[in-house]
């Protein structure tokens, strides 16, 4: 009962301050907070989920480091409203429309057949030692690609951040 | 487990965080500095003549803080100028939640466990927490409708993000040696002592059960495992913390007071209440990770329990251990404290690059080679113990 209190109410902030990223055109910072708002909401819809490392993850990583540098930006360049010329430009307006209606034809069917009971997980499921054997086991190749391309990344940041400016 | 029965365990220790320790920091912080520098320090609030060596000051602070006007700038924002100052300082005050102050006790068939939330990514819970405070001092910056605040608020994103991956990767090197993210697995491994020279044996060079080498036993802290760990973590978070000599967000001699330029009343004390939060917080943190937690040195618990009963019984034997513990705890927390005090008025503030440089030039590769460091000890000692 209490779980469902829960998840209604985190799902239903989940969804409203989403909105809110796409809705707040002429306030960029209040776009950004609203974008903190669903990562932790997301992050209690995992930890319902027992998936409890990865929920923390999405806090420390998403919540606490990759928005602040949206924050960083949006205060360092001074973006207001209307900056980024997004209301100009149909082509945008055109893709975005029809990602929309794609993944609702998707994901209609998938909502209705998805009634099914939760399978019983053991306790240790979703905790630190378990994603770890199954990281360095089970996805071993995934897991090297993903970090491959973060290094790659990261070079890429340093070569642009070593070239001076004439 | 029982959610409920944890309240009044929470409560307690968020009443020992933010009302005893936090304005007692206060004083300490004045006639710390105040002896540093041959000074007297805070000496003059009085009830009925009563000076209690300036221990007044912080309630003079407090009534000082509550009855102040408090301003928002015109063009500020006016919901994020209040939010950001609590932003700033609920995280603090709630990821003390996972450090135990304490191990387990049985006591008249109740088992009495000394932390609020015995989670399984406990210090990864702190890491998250710590790093959403971020925004309480971004936003206020912001909020203020101030270059000077927006610079600080600017200064604090910068400087967070860098040393939140120090802070990270520096850890790593514990979570190795000790096999665990859960704070309370932690404290039980430290009890344990090894043999600094036990390695002769393993190796075959001597017989089992020489003097010399059962002689020299070490408490199987974090300190003594992972003395390089220590050393960077506890500087990644003193910056974190962004006190003196990190405190460039702030910077009077730069941008005034940085983002809370334009803050008063009890607001503005809430930014230094958290600040102080967070130094209880760190040293709790630093204390259960490398300091033995709650263990007395070369004393295990069943060992003092065993110790004790034999006078008052067993029930009361553990109380009496928990009581001990508990004091072994905090006074770990105060040492580190104190030490935190020395540093914060020895060093003057480093400029904005040097706080880039010590993040990402020194602190950064030396976690990483740490981390390359342990894992080949763990791998050569676990030759030589089979």
């Amino acid at each position: 009962m209490t779980e469902q209190v829960i998840f209604y109410v985190s799902a239903f902030v989940a969804l409203i301050s989403a909105a809110g990223v796409v809705l707040n055109v002429r306030n960029t910072l209040y776009a950004a907070l609203c974008l903190v708002i669903t990562m932790l909401s997301l992050a209690v819809l995992f930890i319902l989920l027992n998936a409890e490392f990865i929920g923390v993850l999405q806090v420390m990583v998403y919540a606490g480091a990759i928005v602040v540098l949206f924050l960083f930006v949006i205060m360092l360049l001074n973006i207001r409203g209307g900056d980024m010329g997004a209301d100009r430009q149909p082509v945008l307006k055109v893709i975005g429309t029809l990602l929309i209606v794609g993944a609702s034809v998707k994901l209609v069917p998938l909502l209705s057949e998805s009634r099914r009971a939760w399978p019983e997980v053991g306790p240790e499921f979703g905790t630190v030692r378990a994603i770890g054997g199954t990281l360095y086991t089970d996805y071993l190749l995934a897991f090297e690609i993903a970090g491959v391309l973060l290094l790659a990344g990261i070079v890429g940041a340093v070569v642009m951040g070593k070239q001076r400016i004439d | 487990m029982e959610v409920g029965a944890y309240v009044p365990v929470a409560l307690f220790l968020f009443a020992v965080i933010a009302l005893v320790f936090a304005p007692l920091m206060t004083w300490v912080e004045r006639k710390q500095s105040a002896l540093m520098q041959d000074r007297i320090g805070a000496n003059r609030a009085d009830i009925l003549g009563i000076k209690a060596i300036g221990l007044l000051h912080p309630i003079a602070d407090a009534i000082k803080m509550i009855t102040k006007e408090d301003t928002v700038p015109d063009g500020g924002d006016r919901l994020l100028h209040t939010l950001a100052p609590i932003i700033a300082t609920v995280p603090a005050m709630i990821s003390f939640a996972v450090i135990p102050y304490g191990g387990s006790y049985q006591a008249w068939g109740a088992e009495w466990d000394l932390v609020v939330a015995d989670l399984d990514y406990g210090v990864l819970y702190i890491f998250a927490v710590a790093s959403l405070a971020t925004y309480g001092n971004v936003l206020a910056g912001w909020a203020s409708n101030n270059n000077w605040g927006m610079l600080g608020g600017i200064r604090v994103a910068a400087q967070m993000i860098s040393y939140e991956v120090a802070m990270g990767v520096s850890a790593v090197g514990v979570f190795m040696i000790f096999g665990t993210l859960r704070l309370t697995d932690m404290g039980f491994a430290q009890q344990e002592t090894f043999r600094l020279l036990g390695f002769v044996e393993h190796l075959g060079w001597v017989g089992a059960g020489t003097w010399w080498v059962e002689l020299i036993k070490i408490p199987m802290w974090g300190i003594f495992l992972q003395p390089l760990a220590f050393f960077l973590f506890l500087t990644a978070l003193m910056a974190e913390n962004k006190r003196a000599p990190f405190d460039i967000p702030e910077g009077e001699s730069e941008i005034i007071a940085g983002y809370f330029i334009e803050y008063s009343g009890m607001k503005f004390g809430l930014f230094y209440m958290g600040e102080w939060v967070e130094v209880v917080v760190i040293s709790g943190l630093m204390t259960a990770m490398f300091l033995g937690g709650w263990s007395i040195p070369y004393l295990p618990d069943d060992v003092l329990v065993e110790f004790l009963r034999h006078g008052v019984g067993l029930n009361m034997a553990n109380v009496l251990a928990m009581i001990a513990h508990v004091a072994t705890f905090f006074l770990k927390v105060i040492v580190l404290i104190w030490f935190q005090q020395l540093i914060r008025w020895s060093v003057p503030r480093f400029r904005y690059d040097q706080v880039m440089n010590l993040g990402w030039k020194i602190l950064l590769p030396l976690s990483l080679a740490n981390i390359v460091i342990t894992g080949l000890g763990i791998l050569i000692i676990g030759e030589i113990m089979n």
